[in-house]
């Protein structure tokens, strides 16, 4: 009966769950408080055809957002776990992960692959040639889903920072 | 030298104009350039403007509501060593599979499960069910309760049972005839989490198995179907993934009555399980132990006061796409009883994932029943997805 009572108190009481950090935040963090003008890259072209090929998907827009300071860049990005998107935020320091967090998640399963334990593993990863991780990323047994789409998103913002790279040593 | 301050003066005459044209001509270039750069500015502000648009107006985020699926078939080649009884030689489309999800509030979810098992259902077999079909309530960002027909949190296999998520063609048997998976009960649950740290508190209606199937505990299963609440069950479980590739995993569960008041020589039962699931780069270890006791005269009287299983499946990745495991499992749901009514089997074999979501499957079993049982030896292929 008191389970009950704690069930049906907790409906009223439902509140927004699975927000761990705002994008606002995690640039600032990021930057130190000195956040750079975004910038938009375009996903069309060979940019689209690569980014499709590691999301096994078209991406869901036409343009991704964003922030570059010499060779750091930051990006926020989305993937649909098993029925919903997480939010990802990525920081690439000289074509290697410096960080990556899970700024909102919003699956009812997998929530591990926000815990630091996880995350560290992708630190200081790079892009191999054939656009994989140059590591292996210990998965989590239920959140197989999950697990892959971060990896997904890892390897996305390292050919994207990659792509803008070249456009930005271009003379 | 008189020829010479000619000529000079001559192409000075010359070079002036072209010089005066020269600087003409750039201005207007520099002009043009101007211009093109504010069009080309104008431009892209207008090609953002209307992508931001088209963007906004096509996609207003995600659907809110999702569909997906899994699904399997499977071929068995086994022979029967039982004397006079059938080898089992069948393709069969196990399970179809229709997820329906969807998100009424940010803070409130719907989710589902239709299954139809073996392609059709008629007075040979076959089923069509309701797997799963619950609310889900979100109460912090680290708290959710549950109420509806939800998975039993019990097992590996019985809450993650999508093909590509997993090693043979058949489930294993210590999950089929143990934990009875897929093992769905209607009922509410309070699900919380902290760090590596995850816990389930389960209120649920209860199995009612007979003295006529010996009190398996897998014909004990309703399904929710017009299901007797005279007895319910709770559940619990406790979940460590506090590392990276590592689950640890225990739960515990007690039936109030696992006949549901229908048996007076039967009562209450407790089921204890316990599983490890490790992965260290291309290596996987899964291993689960589960037992039930079952009070009463009744079920010690077919020595099914005890029922017990366990399996160890060690596997190799060679790359994503192929990787090979063995499995040793024991069941039985007679421990208590004077003969050997043990099963044991040994199952070999390879998945292959030319997609993440999709699976081929080959394996090799070879079974050790009890004396007068069926006892199944040969191969088995499968193929499976999820999307």
């Amino acid at each position: 009966m008191i389970f009950l009572l704690v069930f049906l108190s907790s409906v009223t009481t439902a509140k927004a769950s699975g927000v761990y950090q705002t994008p606002e935040t995690f640039l600032q963090e990021s930057f130190r408080g000195k956040v750079p003008k975004s910038r938009m890259i375009w996903l069309s072209g060979e940019t689209g055809k690569v980014a499709s090929d590691i999301l096994q998907h078209r991406p869901g827009s036409l343009r991704t957002r964003y922030w570059l300071d010499k060779n750091r860049s930051a990006w926020v990005l989305d993937e649909i776990g098993k029925d919903k998107p997480i939010t990802v935020g990525v920081v690439i320091n000289d074509g290697k992960i410096e960080s990556i967090r899970v700024l909102v998640f919003r699956e009812s399963r997998g929530y591990e692959v926000k815990e630091s334990f996880f995350t560290e593993q992708f630190k200081q990863a790079r892009l191999k040639a054939d656009k994989e991780l140059d590591r292996h990323i210990d998965g989590i047994t239920g959140a197989t889903l999950s697990v892959r789409a971060l990896t997904r998103l890892s390897r996305l913002a390292l050919y994207l920072h990659q792509q803008v790279m070249v456009s930005h040593d271009a003379p | 030298m008189n020829k010479v301050i000619v000529a000079g003066l001559a192409l000075g005459g010359l070079v002036a104009p072209l010089q005066l044209m020269a600087a003409e001509d750039i201005e207007n270039l520099q002009k043009e350039v101007r211009a093109l750069k504010k069009q080309n500015r104008m431009i892209m502000e207008r090609l953002d403007a209307t992508v931001d648009m088209v963007e906004k107006s096509g996609k207003a985020g995600p659907s809110k509501t999702r569909i997906g699926g899994y699904g399997e078939l499977h071929y068995n080649n086994l022979s029967n060593s039982k004397p006079g009884e059938k080898d089992k030689k069948e393709i069969d489309l196990h399970r179809f599979i229709l997820f329906v999800g969807h998100e009424i509030s940010p803070d409130i979810r719907f989710w589902s499960e239709l299954e139809v098992e073996h392609a059709k259902s008629d007075k040979n077999g076959g089923e069509v069910a309701i797997e799963q079909a619950y609310l889900e309530f979100d109460i912090s960002s680290n708290l959710m309760s549950r109420a509806g027909v939800m998975l039993v949190p019990v097992g590996i296999i019985n809450e993650t049972h999508e093909p590509p998520t997993f090693y043979g063609v058949e489930r294993n048997n210590v999950e089929k005839y143990i934990i009875p998976t897929t093992w769905r009960e209607g009922g509410v649950s309070l699900n919380g989490r902290s760090g590596g740290l995850s816990y389930d508190l389960a209120v649920h209606s209860g199995l009612q198995t007979t003295a006529a199937d010996d009190y398996a505990i897998r014909d004990g299963r309703k399904a929710v179907r017009q299901a007797p609440a005279d007895k319910p069950a709770y559940t619990a479980r406790l979940k460590y993934t506090g590392v990276a590739g590592l689950e640890l995993a225990a739960s515990l569960q007690q039936q109030t009555d696992i006949t549901q008041n229908t048996d007076g020589t039967a009562g209450a039962a407790t089921l204890v399980e316990t599983h490890l699931a490790w992965q260290a780069g291309p290596f996987t270890l899964r291993a689960l132990y589960a037992s039930w006791n079952l009070d009463g005269k009744g079920p010690k009287s077919v020595g099914a006061d005890e029922q017990t299983g366990w399996y160890v499946e060690p596997s190799f990745k060679f790359s994503s796409k192929l990787g090979v495991f063995v499995r040793q499992s024991s069941w039985d749901n007679q421990v208590g009883n004077a003969v050997d009514t043990e099963y044991r089997q040994l199952d070999v074999g390879f998945n292959y994932w030319p997609h993440p979501d999709v699976v081929i499957k080959a394996d090799y079993q070879t079974q050790d029943a009890p004396k007068g049982k069926n006892e199944y030896e040969g191969f088995n292929l499968g193929l499976g997805y999820q999307f």
